[in-house]
Formats: C-alpha cells, sequence, structure tokens
C-alpha cells in the first residue's frame, strides 16, 4: 500500500466525491447533518472570531467582559504596538525581530531539508547501496522518536563543533528533524515512477547526477509544493528547537510571542497578546488557505512531525 | 516500521507497509555517487539516530549535574525518577491526557467525517474551518485557549453575564480540571486531521458494500459503525499512530498555556526532560527521563512487527 501512497498525479483519496446515501428531500436528517456540522464549525471558528476581535478592542472594553462582541471603539494600535514596540523582559522591539528571524529560519532551512531528503529519497529508489534500508529503517524510526530523548546529546555535539546557538545550528536541526519524513514522502515519489524512466536514462548513458538533474528533478514538482508547504508550516510553527537551539541572537517568532504573552511585568494587555498571536498564526494561515487541498495532502505526512 | 500512508488510497491491507513490499527495482550495484549524495541522510541516521539515543542511555546511569560526566551510578536515576512526585504526576497527566485526547479525537472526528460524507453543500469550505487551526501552531492554540479560559474576561464571563451567574468554565484555574483545558486546546487544533484521514478512508471503501448493505435493509448508521469503519482499519490506525507520537511528545502546548500548573497539575513527561537538562541542571535525571520516554515508541514498533509476523504467518497459511 505505501511504496506507491503518495502518487506523482495528485488525485488524492480526499478529494473523490462523498459515497454516502443519496439524499432525497430535506428531512429531518438533513437538518441534522447541517445542524452538527455547522455547530462544529462555530466550535472551531470561536477562537479565531475571539482572537480578532480581542485585538481590536481597547483595553477598558476588553476588561467590561464580553468577549465576543465586535469592539465598540475600534482601535489598531494593538497591533502596531504588538509588532513595534511590546515587551519581552528589557528588550521592548515587539515581535518583529522574532519575525525576520523566523524568515531567516524558514527561508534557509526549507531548501536545505527538502534538497537533502530529494537526494535521499531518489537514492533509496533506484540507487540502493547495502545498508541503505537499514539507513532509512532508522530514520523511519526517528519520525517516531520523541524529540527529548536525543535533545541533549545533539546540544553537546552541536557545541562541540560550533554551531550550537547559531542560525547554521538551529538550519542544521531542523534538516535533521524534517529529514525522516521529507525522505519518506520523496522515496514514495521516486518509488511510483515508472523505472523506464530510470532505464532509459541510464541507456542514454547519465549516472546518478545526471538522471537525478536532467529527469528526476523536473518530475518531482508536484510532491515538492507538499515538502514546501508541509516544511514552511512546520519550522515556522516550531517551538521547542527555536527555544533550545536557535540562542537569544535568533530567537524565532513563536518563542518571542510566548515569551511577550507570559511576561509577568506590568499589566497584562490582552489586545496586544491576541494581535501578536494572530501576527505569528498569519504566515502558516496564509500557506494554508492558498495552498487548499495540497496542504490535505501534506497533512497524512506532516503531522508525524507533531 | 510504520510508513504513513496516504489516506484512503489504498487503505485495505491495514498500515504496516514494509520495506519487502518494495520491489527491488535496480541490482544493488555499488554506487559511490549514492553513498555521497545520501552522506547526510547516513550522518543523521547514525549520528543522531543512533549515537545520541545511546548516549541520552549512558547519561541516564551517570551522575552528571551541569555537563555530562561518565561516573556511573548504575540505576540510581531511575529509582529516583520513581520515586519524584513531579514525575509520577508527569506520567499519569500524560495517561488521561493521551487516552483523553485520542479518544475524543476518533469519536468527534469519525462523526464529523460521517457527517461531511452526507453529500453535503459546501464541503470544501465546512473541511477548511475543521483543518484551519491544524495550521496553527500549538503555542498559538495554547495561547487563545488560556485568552478564553480567562476565568475573570474569559468565556466563563461572558456567559455570566448572559444572566447564568453561576456558569463555571474555567478550567486552567483549578488542578483538578487544568489538564481538561489542556485536552480541548488540543482537540481544537488537531481534530480535523483525524477528520480528515477518516473521510478519505471512508470514500476509499468500495462503494459496492453501500449497495449490498442497503439490499439488506440495513439502516445507515449501522453500516457505518459495523460495516465500514472495520474495513478502514488502515485509516484509524494512521490517525492513532500520529496522535500517539504527538501525544508522547506534548510540549508546546503545556508551555504556552499553562507552564505545568496550577501545581503540578499539567506537568508532563516531556516538560520534565527539559527542565532537568535546563533549569534544574540535572542533566542524569533528566536523560533517565528521556529514556523512559523511549519505552512507548518501542512498544509501538514491537506492536507492529507481531502484528506484521502475525499477517505474514496467515498469508503463509492461505
Amino acid at each position: 500500500m505505501t511504496t506507491e501512497a503518495i502518487s506523482p498525479g495528485l488525485s488524492a483519496g480526499t478529494l473523490s466525491g462523498p459515497r454516502g446515501p443519496k439524499p432525497k428531500t430535506v428531512t429531518i436528517g438533513r437538518i441534522g447533518v447541517y445542524a452538527f456540522l455547522i455547530i462544529s464549525a462555530v466550535f472551531f471558528l470561536m477562537p479565531l472570531w475571539v482572537m480578532i476581535v480581542t485585538s481590536l478592542k481597547t483595553m477598558p472594553e476588553i476588561r467590561e467582559g464580553h468577549l465576543f462582541n465586535w469592539p465598540a471603539l475600534l482601535t489598531f494600535d494593538p497591533w502596531l504596538k504588538a509588532w513595534d514596540t511590546a515587551c519581552t523582559g528589557r528588550d521592548c522591539n515587539g515581535l518583529k525581530p522574532g519575525f525576520w528571524n523566523s524568515v531567516k529560519i524558514t527561508a534557509l532551512s526549507v531548501p536545505v531539508s527538502i534538497v537533502i531528503a530529494m537526494i535521499n529519497g531518489y537514492a533509496l529508489s533506484f540507487w540502493k547501496y547495502k545498508g541503505s534500508e537499514l539507513l532509512f529503517g532508522i530514520l523511519i524510526f526517528g519520525a517516531f522518536v520523541p524529540f527529548q530523548v536525543v535533545i541533549y546529546p545533539l546540544i553537546i555535539g552541536l557545541s562541540k563543533v560550533g554551531l550550537f546557538a547559531t542560525l547554521p545550528g538551529i538550519v542544521v536541526v531542523h534538516t535533521i528533524f524534517g529529514m525522516p519524513i521529507l525522505t519518506l514522502l520523496y522515496r514514495n515519489f521516486f518509488a511510483s515512477l515508472p523505472i523506464e524512466l530510470f532505464k532509459a536514462g541510464r541507456v542514454d548513458g547519465a549516472g546518478f547526477w545526471g538522471i537525478f538533474f536532467r529527469i528526476m528533478l523536473p518530475m518531482s514538482v508536484p510532491i515538492t509544493i507538499v515538502a514546501i508547504i508541509l516544511q514552511v508550516t512546520g519550522i515556522w510553527n516550531d517551538f521547542l528547537f527555536g527555544t533550545v537551539f536557535a540562542g537569544r541572537e535568533n530567537m524565532p517568532m513563536t518563542v518571542q510571542l510566548n515569551n511577550i504573552v507570559t511576561t509577568t511585568t506590568g499589566t497584562r494587555e490582552y489586545n496586544v497578546n491576541m494581535a501578536a498571536t494572530i501576527l505569528t498564526a498569519a504566515v502558516p494561515l496564509v500557506v494554508y488557505f492558498i495552498s487548499g487541498k495540497w496542504f490535505v495532502r501534506g497533512i497524512a505526512a506532516g503531522a508525524v512531525k507533531g | 516500521m510504520t510508513q504513513i500512508a496516504e489516506p484512503g488510497e489504498r487503505a485495505a491491507p491495514g498500515f504496516a507497509g514494509t520495506a519487502a513490499e518494495h520491489k527491488p527495482r535496480t541490482r544493488r550495484k555499488f554506487n559511490i555517487q549514492s553513498v555521497l549524495g545520501t552522506t547526510p541522510m547516513i550522518v543523521t541516521a547514525v549520528g543522531v539516530f543512533v549515537i545520541c539515543i545511546i548516549f541520552s542511555i549512558i547519561w541516564s546511569f551517570t551522575n552528571s549535574k551541569l555537563f555530562p560526566n561518565f561516573n556511573f551510578i548504575g540505576l540510581a536515576q531511575y529509582e529516583r525518577l520513581w520515586a519524584n512526585d513531579r514525575w509520577n504526576i508527569s506520567v499519569r497527566n500524560l495517561a488521561v491526557f493521551g487516552v483523553l485526547s485520542i479518544g475524543v479525537s476518533m469519536v468527534f472526528g469519525y462523526l464529523l467525517a460521517v457527517f461531511m460524507d452526507q453529500r453535503i453543500k459546501q464541503e470544501d469550505l465546512f473541511r477548511s474551518i475543521f483543518l484551519y487551526p491544524f495550521a496553527m501552531s500549538l503555542v498559538v492554540t495554547g495561547l487563545v485557549w488560556q485568552w478564553m479560559f480567562d476565568p475573570n474576561l474569559g468565556i466563563q464571563s461572558a456567559v455570566r453575564q448572559l444572566g447564568w451567574t453561576n456558569f463555571e468554565f474555567a478550567p486552567l484555574v483549578k488542578q483538578e480540571t487544568a489538564l481538561y483545558g489542556l485536552v480541548l486546546g488540543g482537540l481544537w487544533n488537531g481534530v480535523g486531521v483525524t477528520m480528515a484521514i477518516l473521510l478519505a478512508g471512508l470514500r476509499g471503501v468500495d462503494s459496492e458494500i453501500w449497495k449490498a448493505a442497503k439490499v439488506d435493509g440495513i439502516p445507515t448508521w449501522k453500516t457505518y459503525l459495523f460495516i465500514v469503519l472495520p474495513m478502514m482499519k488502515g485509516a484509524v490506525a494512521t490517525a492513532f499512530i500520529l496522535q500517539m507520537t504527538g501525544i508522547v511528545r506534548v510540549f508546546d502546548i503545556v508551555i504556552a498555556m499553562t507552564q505545568g500548573g496550577p501545581g503540578v497539575s499539567t506537568q508532563m513527561p516531556a516538560v520534565y526532560v527539559i527542565q532537568h537538562i535546563t533549569d534544574r541542571v540535572n542533566v542524569g535525571q533528566g536523560m533517565a527521563a528521556a529514556t523512559m520516554m523511549l519505552l512507548p515508541v518501542m512498544l509501538l514498533i514491537a506492536v507492529q512487527y507481531l502484528l506484521r509476523w502475525n499477517a505474514n504467518r496467515k498469508a503463509g497459511r492461505a
């Protein structure tokens, strides 16, 4: 089942039509179906609504309660403050340093991790060598290992080579922990391609890299889009690695957001906190709404990253 | 080890995709370029997922404090670990959190999937709504729900203002209920994924089954529960494993939502490990806890091998 699991064509199972019994007319049952779905939808949308309205209210209005009400007095100051001047401890630069750090981390980690995984998957499909399957097995095992089990030795190892708490360091960490799932993704993809493609390349005298660049790379565009969605959202949303490996200089947005919100000095400004929360969620949300069904495809593979 | 299948496409034979199914496509002729090209994989697999784990285990038998050392003290760290209330509560919390999260997520996720399968209008819209929380980080999830659970300004006060003055809904402030608040936040984030996987599984079931059930006059709900559900074991297993791995390492949402409190009521093993290697500078203890966290994963692998072995045996008999 799985070697072809993620097929080159985009005929994902999720996209095929419903198979349930055909509804005839408006019945009690139909109303029940929609009632259930709409109530569920309200549950899922409620936090987003609360986030948005809270971020647009003034603090006096928030203190009156009325969590769900649209602001009586619309203000965008919390957004400006969250971006520009909100404090974490002594620094009052808002979220923007964190945003740019996350941009840097994501922009570097995504291509590096994807290129490496692409080569892995290609080699594992067409150029197996003694031990390659064992390595792949270990890698997949790695997808299930709780990060806490390897984190400390990794800290020591990265310190030894001078990469701990640096930008290259966090990129290496994201590459390592993205590798199992991305390699699986590409291996399954390449394994589903017709072997004749590969053989034709061999007949033409192309070697490992020749076939990779001339045949395989151009063919892997669809799966690479899935991989990019997976990695951009995964790395942007990361918190644990950012806390441990990025260091103060490269603190990603999620870590800074948490610091801003949980900072205990002074009165808590809920409107600023919620504006900051939306700002942090914005990038993956935009990716989600643009990518639509591609995102769903990435999920089965991606959720394993946790 | 499991290979996560694209849900639904080939859900039938169970989730245990094996290397054996992967037909040999080329003769294993040694190619130096292939080895060179996969150097990062070799380094990661061996260096991180073997050597780092071995070091974690080794250091769990030492009295390492701020820096790792090799003064072996036998099982003392493990004895201390299991004598520590904080750890025992963490493990209990994780069990409660895991069982509740997976249980509710499966039931709610399957219900959503079944209702989505009723040829409804605006299916894509509903799907987007159920899934969008998953695009957000667990830190964002934790912070939003922490705000909504605020005892003075959150849902509780909003409902009280509507007239129900005794309404109580602020789980995070009480030790007995904080864990349930965490479960709710986690569910909001992840149920959509369970729904998507199970829906794909539903659609992967042969439509002949539906016709046969109809001819036999079996009610729709019975068909969903007793006929279709057992046929989509693959999708259920995928959803289950995805959640399992996420739950064992639950960390971000705890830090954002409760920081383990009030008291130690939402303390988790993953948080325990990180605290011991950072604030509490007790590496040996942290590594003992980390090693214990490997156990559920090992168990999962063992179960999988058992299932596969069983399947092979059956196949051999047939």
